[in-house]
């Protein structure tokens, strides 16, 4: 989970990384009070969205008092940034800014390591600053057995060419950098700034943090208080309420699998059957292995769901999931519609293989619902299914 | 030979007295695989199905001279049951295990790493199997029949689907190594294996999108592979930033796309199929042609 910038300053605070005070607020209204709780001014006003360039885009501006804090609010609440609308603004306290320096620390995923990167040169995007000036950009691989303690801490500052006059205070807030990484469970803590005030202090006063949803149950609190649904799809929140693996996509072959690679891989079998027939996958929904028919009810259920489907296709490759089980699953959805005196209106492509198929491929025949079609390969049944999806595109769907 | 895994392989389970620890376990014994033990400290002196229990991997090693581990102990326990493997040093240790908190993962793998003796394959991942010797995890044993084709891949039911494809050719060995950011046996690894694998005469390689595992393989694959490779990629239609299942499979930005993934393949002369049924042509030509 990606966290807002007064999300990640609030877990800075919470171990001990100095930062400035700071109130999100979401209405003008709001900034004005907090402005003036924070003192009257100066401040700094921040869109708070999960995206890079807010500076570039006008969405962070300088508020010498609380009037301005309350006018730059109301331009900035509403925005969009690439793409992200600005519900809530974050009001901090201005700091003087002497230099600007980089920090992270992050997850290697390929060396299967940790990274440290710091640099003396902060100011811009990282991505910037590794093709600008990737040799002032110092890269520590981190063990995960040893971590970080104040002499590994020294090294990174060293490497980064911190300055001499603030190296201690650095060790100190890399250490406490380090407890928000690992205390948090986190795949990324970036400070972009960390700056050096004109008396010298060391204040991180802007940051990144990604924490590793896989962790979420030995953190629930935070995990909790920091779920943003409001930029997540309606049928995301309802299919994770469902303990699914849903993302919905923009096209009309919604699609049900087992497991996340052959679901993947489901989708752009469909996208490449589709593109004769001008249809695209509607969504990724990977009901696990070992489904139960419940579950596989529940999925379908939430793929009709989307008013933007006119054809689904289940593919099942029954390695633990059982084959019958997936057929009993589509068969009780089916009933549960005609119990809500609905009747399934967009047709179904259904391929069973491996574990118990032929048992299921039975239950579906006996079944025998019209719009239920059963093909045997995966690229037949995906052919079909955009086939399907695309004759019943424009018809409008039920 | 196969790779890791052979009929001589000693199995036991970490977590056997669990419901999928159990229910996995006959399915292994089903398939011929020696299960010699389980460990569980609560339930140690107990059995399931005659299997008996142990209080650690290390007494059960002693016990049954096991030499594979293949653990179903639930993501808040499973860093420590590999600890407790590794620190035992078994010689292959088969984490199955889904939802792992990442730097739990980071830690023990590294952790082996340094202490060395221990191969861990996973975790998030549907284990090993050299078919008609030994099956260590949850990959159906009934799917193919021993062959001479290896087989790798990061999904358990991609591999499934490929080890259907090509049924009636059959494999030598199949490993699923695992979706997850972090895993302890990559495509490297298995290729490199394979390679050296006198019962291996060609490798299927699958990978996804996410991270740049795939891109470090064709690498290798040029550098130390001479036997013919068919791959396949999936997630060409995955929307950047958004994880599809597995915890690893990701595209960030413009890296780990699946496209990038297959042109790095066949600029090492790997040749992709555009879904798993035309690999598996792309197999059958290969094999048909030599």
């Amino acid at each position: 989970m990606d966290l807002f910038e007064w999300q990640a300053k609030e877990l800075f605070a919470k171990h001990g990384v100095p930062t400035t005070k700071q109130v999100v607020v979401t209405t003008p209204d709001q900034a004005r009070a907090a402005a003036e709780q924070l003192g009257g001014g100066p401040v700094m006003v921040k869109a708070q969205v999960k995206a890079g360039g807010r500076g570039k885009a006008g969405g962070v501006k300088f508020a010498p008092t609380a009037d301005d804090a309350e006018k730059h609010a109301s331009a900035i609440l509403g925005m969009d940034i690439k793409g992200h609308a600005v519900h809530s603004v974050l009001i901090s306290q201005a700091a003087d800014i002497g230099d600007e320096y980089y920090f992270s620390f992050l997850l290697d995923r390929g060396n299967r390591f940790y990274l440290a990167m710091c640099s003396a040169e902060g100011g811009m995007e990282i991505e910037q600053l590794a093709v600008e000036k990737p040799d002032a950009l110092a890269r520590v691989p981190v063990d995960p057995v040893a971590g970080v303690d104040r002499d590994k801490a020294r090294e990174i500052a060293e490497k980064g060419n911190l300055p001499a006059a603030i190296r201690d205070q650095a060790v100190d807030v890399i250490v406490k950098l380090w407890d928000v990484f690992t205390a948090e469970e986190a795949t990324l803590v970036e400070v972009n700034p960390l700056v050096r005030t004109p008396d010298n202090q060391v204040l991180a006063l802007d940051g990144k943090v990604t924490l590793d949803d896989n962790a979420a149950f030995r953190h629930n609190e935070v995990h909790d208080a920091y779920r943003d649904n409001s930029a997540t799809d309606p049928l995301e929140v309802r299919a994770k309420e469902k303990h699914l693996n849903y993302v919905k996509l923009d096209g009309q072959v919604g699609i049900i699998g087992n497991g996340a690679g052959l679901v993947m891989s489901t989708l752009d079998v469909v996208a490449y059957a589709g593109e004769q027939f001008g249809v695209r996958p509607a969504n990724f929904l990977d009901i696990g292995g070992g489904a139960s028919a419940e579950v596989m009810a529940n999925g379908l259920e939430i793929i009709l769901s989307d008013p933007d489907v006119t054809a689904v296709f289940v593919n099942v490759f029954g390695g633990i999931t059982a084959c019958d089980a997936v057929a009993n699953g589509i068969v009780s959805a089916l009933s549960l519609l005609e119990e809500k005196a609905e009747q399934l209106t967009r047709p179904l492509v259904v391929r069973l293989d491996g574990n118990n198929a032929a048992e299921g491929r039975r239950i579906l025949t006996e079944r025998a619902h019209p719009l239920v079609e059963q093909v045997d390969t995966m690229d037949g049944a995906a052919r079909r299914a955009a086939e399907l999806a695309a004759a019943k595109k424009g018809n409008g769907a039920a | 030979m196969a790779i890791w895994l052979t009929d001589a392989s000693k199995v036991i389970v970490q977590g056997i007295t669990g419901s999928e620890g159990q229910r996995h376990t006959r399915r292994m014994v089903a398939s011929g695989t020696k299960v010699v033990g389980g460990v569980n400290p609560r339930k140690a002196g107990a059995d399931v199905d005659g299997i008996p229990v142990f209080a650690t991997v290390g007494e059960a090693m002693k016990e049954t001279g096991a030499d594979v581990s293949v653990s179903f102990v639930p993501p808040a326990f499973a860093r420590d049951a590999a600890i407790e493997a590794i620190d035992a040093s078994i010689p292959l240790l088969v984490v199955i295990t889904e939802g792992m908190p990442v730097q739990d993962t980071a830690y023990f793998y590294n952790y082996a790493k340094e202490r060395g003796g221990t191969r861990i394959i996973g975790p998030n991942c549907p284990g090993l199997i050299s078919p008609g010797k030994s099956n260590a995890g949850i990959i159906p044993a009934d799917i193919t029949k021993p062959g001479r084709i290896g087989l790798v891949s990061k999904s358990g039911t991609l591999t499934y689907q490929m080890m259907y494809e090509l049924r009636d050719l059959g494999f030598s060995t199949a490993v699923g190594i695992g979706g997850d950011p972090v895993i302890g046996t990559t495509h490297i690894d298995c290729l490199g294996a394979f390679q050296n694998d006198p019962e291996t005469d060609a490798i299927v390689m699958i990978g996804e999108i996410g991270g740049d595992a795939e891109e470090r393989a064709a690498d290798f694959i040029k550098a130390n592979v001479t036997k013919p490779v068919v791959g396949y990629v999936a997630g060409f239609t995955a929307p950047e930033g958004k994880t599809m299942g597995h915890a690893g499979a990701i595209v960030s930005g413009s890296s780990g796309t699946a496209q990038a993934k297959k042109e790095a393949l066949e600029a090492v002369g790997v040749r992709v199929g555009k879904t798993p049924s035309e690999s598996a042509e792309l197999m059958r030509e290969l094999l048909s042609s030599r």
